[in-house]
């Protein structure tokens, strides 16, 4: 079974990494961009049983580290 | 008294925060590689240092966190036994859950190298003994990931039960409320962006302002 983990910052998480992509982007001049948050994704191949629990501890465990961040799981 | 400096793949300030132990008490510390799931018998003192374990993978301190050696350095931790982590021991720390907060990418994005002026804010932790409330000390940062991160309730928390142990004189890398070094609950687990193991000494060769955590923490400890 194959997994996508987006990890994104919180919402009030400052991200300098997307306010410098921001600016990038604003020097190529693509203007009309009015914010950019820089995130993770880490792709997974797990057993086909593996539960829905499981999965969630490991972004809890490692994936995600859930003082800044936070996590979607999509089954591919 | 023993102490114990935790060496994971990618340290590479193990030898200095060990040089600094072992001059100021004159005993040399016990190397614990990371695989490891036992520290040494009656240890005193754990040390986490510096460095880039597995490369900053993930995030900063994310995979050492996970290693075997850390459930033991938790239990001690929750024995009371002093625990001090230096740089990527701090993001160690964090990841591990003996800390609050995260260390997040550096506000302007560049790695800061440089020596950098500290108020000591808490001066009656068993790591800053040697040192007068609101002294101001000069100590080098090396990182990149050094932006302290954490919610304003954590910060009131922290700032209210004098868990602040150092905060930087002005911004270096954009950390919450200039903080640079936090304190566990129960006041044995520091953890800081700064090295004071690369200040211990003389003016010729650069100061010796991280001396004096040392000499505190191993005469309380009594190393």
């Amino acid at each position: 079974m194959k997994l996508r983990i987006f990890v994104t910052l919180k919402p009030g998480v400052l991200d300098p990494q997307g306010r410098a992509i921001h600016k990038a982007l604003g020097g190529l001049g693509f203007g009309g961009v009015n914010d950019v948050r820089a995130g993770k994704l880490i792709e997974l191949d797990v057993a086909d049983d593996t539960s829905d629990d499981r999965i969630d501890a490991m972004c809890r465990e490692l994936l995600a580290n859930t003082v800044i961040e936070n996590y979607r799981i999509e089954r591919v | 008294m023993k102490t114990a400096v935790i060496v994971f793949p990618g340290s590479n300030c193990d030898r200095d925060i060990a040089t600094a132990l072992h001059e100021v008490s004159g005993v040399a510390p016990t190397m614990v590689w990371h695989a490891d799931s036992d520290l040494p018998d009656g240890v005193g003192l754990i040390a986490l240092p510096g460095g880039f374990s597995y490369g900053d993978y993930l995030r900063s301190g994310a995979i050492g966190a996970r290693s075997p050696i850390m459930r033991a350095v938790t239990a001690a931790a929750e024995r009371g036994v002093p625990v001090l982590g230096i740089c990527n021991g701090f993001q160690v720390l964090t990841e591990a859950g003996l800390l609050p907060g995260a260390l997040m990418r550096n506000a302007g994005l560049d790695f800061v190298c440089r020596e950098v002026a500290l108020t000591v804010d808490n001066a009656q932790s068993v790591f800053t003994s040697r040192y007068g409330a609101g002294e101001q000390i000069i100590i080098p940062v090396a990182h990149h990931d050094g932006n302290y991160s954490a919610d304003a309730e954590t910060l009131d928390r922290l700032e209210g039960e004098g868990r602040v142990a150092f905060r930087y004189a002005e911004p270096v890398n954009g950390s919450a409320r200039n903080i640079a070094g936090v304190l566990n609950a129960t006041g044995n687990v520091l953890g800081l962006m700064p090295h004071p193991e690369r200040r211990i000494e003389t003016a010729a060769h650069g100061g010796n302002d991280g001396r004096r955590m040392f000499e505190g923490l191993l005469e309380l400890v009594g190393a």
